[in-house]
């Protein structure tokens, strides 16, 4: 029973962390219809920006403390919505009318840049380096249960993101926006949206999220280096995919679902092995079963 | 008898002379010559899949996996039973072997094909790849995660380009058979093909089983040229190295695609000392070919229906 709740803990913490990284690939293609590979550079971005502003940050306000990680954490978001925009200005805008296959190679390239610029020694070099503390970490002993400090903070960080996420997407005018261009972009622009601010916008609010999924990461990773983000970028696009891609509420239980999926799977003797590839299984099977995604609608092609 | 069968043949007879006198061959232009052989089967089978019925796969590299793994381990634990004379045909065994293996797994991944496209179907390709480097991360019998060394060296350069010369006939004549505009009816508009009374199933699961049958030829032949597999040396970014030569080619151009693939081979060997920059050239320049040249570098003159 121990063992059950303890992995319940550590799924949730994990899960939590894939489903804010899965609300950005799921807006992203909810208004332009491709898989924003960068995402999870994005992420790994968020985390150096912590990594180098932590020492800047560190001499006005001691660390490990709230107020530090906060200032921290909003600058990160701040940095990576910037470079969220720019990789959309430069790379993506160019090829908004081309066919999905073209933007979609071109998002791999932009992906292998960010990757292998930061890994070039004279820019970040692809050693590991150890993530700074930004808060003071207590284990809570309950019975037989260690929860983490981190998990309860990083559980209640998402929870408190979705909730404004929710709110900016249901109950602003920018949000109304972003749901008419995800609907239908022509109509949308007939409307007198401008398109162009809304998708900037989505993929300012997306890249923000994936900074802070980044820190967050980072703070339970030992260590943070230039391809960290791809293994929970991968996971956090096959979250998105399990709840129903463009779908908000279906990214975040995608996320939850496997974060608990591959806990439980790693905590498994003879299965741990494995965990690495349970996400693409549980990807293949639901496609194969239900490709519109647990919250999704099957939608027709048509010529 | 047609002039591509002229071509193929010439090509076998061509490749069993030169290697007659690969002796006289510095062992690193030899091996680099190889490589791009091997290359040169990689990408077209690729373009098969990708280029010419417009599936996107990005794991390629996995069916090689699944070749040179299975090969390997053939070729290992039957070289003692049979007599050292016979070893060339146990090595065209494993490599038969290893293709009818990753053509199985192209099947596996053909399936989930049917239902979906475009990036779906590109990141399922991927997570493919992925799991096949995970289970053989695993297998204690092929090594796990430190590899599976000792693979008797058996590729020659003979052997190579008399492959690579089958491939190359093998997708080309498929592709301008009567059968064969099923594939480019199907890249061209699945939904308009289906209309027309073509299966696009079909087609895409046989793209997928004959791309992933030469993939794991390549494999083999890559096991017995390097006569050292590792895990590693089979993940995404060896799948993408594969896909930048068929997008550099022009999908859908075998001829372009050969040419970027012995461009590619050969490039890297003279910014050895630029490594560090390998890959940021690579992205770049994927970036900008789809920017500014989406067709490919290697094409020219308009796309025509029978591509060679």
């Amino acid at each position: 029973m121990d063992w059950f709740l303890q992995q319940l803990i550590n799924g949730l913490a994990l899960g939590s962390i894939y489903a804010l990284i899965a609300l950005g690939y799921t807006m992203v293609y909810g208004v332009l219809r491709f898989i924003n590979f960068a995402h999870s550079d994005v992420l790994m971005l968020g985390a150096f920006s912590a990594y180098f502003l932590a020492p800047a940050v560190e001499k006005i306000i001691p660390l490990p403390s709230i107020a530090g990680a906060l200032i921290i954490v909003l600058l990160s978001a701040v940095i990576c919505a910037g470079i969220g925009m720019l990789i959309e200005f430069l790379a993506y805008r160019p090829l908004r009318s081309r066919p999905k296959l073209t933007v979609l190679i071109t998002a791999i390239g932009v992906s292998l840049f960010i990757e292998f610029t930061c890994q070039h020694p004279a820019v970040l070099g692809a050693d590991t380096k150890s993530f700074p503390r930004l808060l003071v970490e207590n284990d809570l002993h309950l019975g037989g249960l260690v929860i983490g400090s981190n998990d309860l903070v990083i559980v209640a960080t998402t929870l408190l993101l979705l909730a404004g996420l929710w709110f900016i997407v249901q109950h602003t005018k920018t949000g109304t926006a972003m749901r008419a261009v995800s609907f239908n972009q022509q109509a949308a622009a007939l409307m007198g949206i401008n398109i162009n601010r809304i998708i900037a916008f989505t993929f300012g609010l997306g890249s923000a999220l994936a900074a802070v999924a980044g820190i967050l990461y980072a703070m339970k990773a030992p260590g943070i280096d230039p391809l960290m983000g791809v293994q929970p970028g991968l996971r956090a696009f096959v979250a998105a995919v399990l709840g129903g891609i463009g779908n908000l509420p279906g990214a975040a239980l995608g996320g939850l679902l496997l974060g608990l999926l591959e806990t439980y799977a790693g905590g498994t003797p003879g299965l741990s092995n494995y965990r690495d590839g349970i996400a693409f299984a549980i990807l293949i099977l639901i496609l194969l079963f239900k490709p519109a995604g647990l919250l999704g609608k099957a939608t027709v092609e048509k010529v | 008898m047609n002039g591509a069968k002229r071509w193929l043949i010439a090509g076998i007879i061509l490749a069993v002379v030169i290697s007659q006198f690969t002796g006289a061959f510095n062992r690193y232009y030899l091996g680099i010559t190889i490589d791009i052989g091997i290359n040169i089967i990689l990408a077209v089978s690729l373009n098969l899949i990708n280029g010419h019925t417009g599936q996107f796969s990005l794991g390629h590299a996995g069916f090689m996996a699944v070749g040179g793994y299975s090969a390997a381990k053939f070729t290992l634990v039957c070289a003692q039973m049979v007599p050292e004379s016979l070893h060339p045909l146990l090595f065209l065994v494993a490599l038969i072997l290893g293709g009818l293996l990753a053509a199985v797994a192209g099947l596996l991944v053909g399936v989930p094909s049917l239902r979906l496209r475009g990036d779906y179907l590109a990141i399922v390709t991927l997570g493919f790849g992925e799991i096949i480097r995970v289970i053989v991360q695993n297998m204690e019998s092929v090594g796990a995660a430190s590899g599976l060394k000792g693979i008797p060296k058996d590729t020659t350069l003979g052997w190579t380009f008399a492959l690579a010369a089958v491939t190359i006939y093998v997708v080309a004549s498929l592709v301008n058979s009567t059968y064969g505009r099923g594939f480019i009816a199907v890249s061209d508009d699945e939904v308009a093909a289906s209309s027309m009374g073509i299966n696009p199933v079909r087609y895409k699961v046989t793209a997928f089983v004959i791309g992933a049958f030469f993939a794991g030829i390549a494999g083999g032949l890559y096991a017995h040229h390097k006569q050292f597999l590792s895990p590693t040396g089979f993940d995404f970014f060896k799948s993408i190295d594969i896909v930048v030569m068929v997008i550099l080619g022009g999908m859908g151009r075998t001829v372009g695609v050969i040419m970027a693939a012995i461009l590619l081979t050969i490039l890297p060997e003279f910014l050895r000392e630029f490594a560090d920059y390998r890959m940021i050239i690579y992205s770049l320049l994927i970036i900008t070919l789809m920017i500014a040249r989406p067709q490919g570098l290697f094409t020219f003159g308009k796309k025509k229906g029978a591509v060679a």
